[in-house]
């Protein structure tokens, strides 16, 4: 079980009060009309598989009901991180204590 | 923005308030009048933990920017009370005011008050905010007792220890596998607003999980 801390409530809670919602920081195409099939079909359906740092966004489903964004470490399931939707992630790469 | 879009957004904001409560012919019905109608358990001399229903209440969703110092004086001046910091309620005679979300509130009080209520909020507020009428949608049960603690203990995940529940703290959470906000009332009051579709289940849950701790029914008094 994952005991997550919400960036809203300020506090850790329960799994079971959260949901996740696939990979963070995904911009759409300004311009859908002008970008190509390839690159609008990489928007829509290939996400990234990471062995390792994993931004991702969560939402507090039973709880505030706000989304969030998670940094996650997907070889051991740690959660390094959470943070608020609009800023940007602190851990970006895995330290060496963390990798061994 | 097209023309038709222009147009809608420059017409003024129709709101739909209505009175939502029954006229008499039609009495109103709490989610749970059929146990707290006909209570037919034993009421333990010295009971443990009681659970009864505080029905048919006013329930608003208030909806709002937080950073916004118009938002907060107009709820303010409509409720006589001041938005409530994170997880945290304010209350004043019957009613409270509990922080639900970084921009949502929940504001209880008696039941056939929520059309002067939404009217007031309405009247006051300006700008972009919602006010919702919830009372139909969710109920509120109140568990009280020295063994209280001991029942939300075995029926939600959250740490409901002094320590990191004192009174004056709410919090939404699973509760039974369902969801609830809980309050904290007193040191030994507690307040869960639940589902209206749940209210069934929540209500047997906690019967069932009070066995032990000599369960009274109804109202203390």
């Amino acid at each position: 079980m994952f005991y997550i801390f919400c960036p809203y409530c300020d506090e850790h809670r329960e799994e079971e009060e959260f949901h996740p919602k696939g990979q963070a920081h995904l911009s759409r195409p300004a311009d859908p009309d002008a970008c190509t099939d390839e690159e609008w079909g990489n928007f829509i359906y290939f996400r990234d598989n990471p062995r390792g740092i994993h931004h991702e966004i969560w939402v507090h489903a039973i709880g505030c009901r706000k989304f969030f964004n998670v940094t996650r470490d997907t070889q051991s399931y740690e959660i390094l991180e959470s943070y608020r939707m609009g800023s940007a992630p602190r851990i970006t790469q895995l330290t060496d204590k963390q990798q061994s | 923005m097209s023309e038709a879009v222009k147009e809608a957004v420059a017409e003024p904001a129709l709101v739909a308030i209505m009175e939502q409560l029954p006229k008499t012919e039609v009495p109103a019905r709490s989610p749970l009048a059929h146990h707290t109608e006909v209570l037919s358990r034993p009421t333990h001399e010295n009971p443990g933990v009681r659970l009864w229903e505080n029905a048919l209440r006013t329930h608003l969703a208030l909806r709002g920017d937080a950073g916004s110092a118009d938002f907060a004086r107009g709820v303010e001046a409509a409720t006589g009370l001041a938005l409530p910091e994170r997880l945290q309620c304010h209350q004043s005679g019957e009613w409270a005011l509990s922080w639900v979300a970084p921009d949502e509130w929940l504001l209880t009080g008696p039941g056939d008050q929520a059309l002067a209520m939404e009217m007031s909020l309405r009247e006051e507020l300006d700008g972009h905010y919602a006010v919702i009428n919830l009372s139909g949608g969710q109920t509120m049960l109140r568990l009280s007792g020295p063994k209280a603690r001991l029942v939300l203990m075995k029926s939600c995940p959250y740490d409901v220890h002094d320590r990191h529940f004192p009174v004056g703290k709410v919090v939404t959470t699973v509760l039974a596998k369902s969801q609830a906000t809980i309050r904290r009332v007193g040191e030994e009051d507690w307040e869960l607003v639940v589902r209206r579709s749940f209210a069934d289940y929540v209500w047997r849950w906690l019967v069932d999980a009070s066995q032990e701790y000599r369960l009274s029914l109804g109202h203390p008094e």
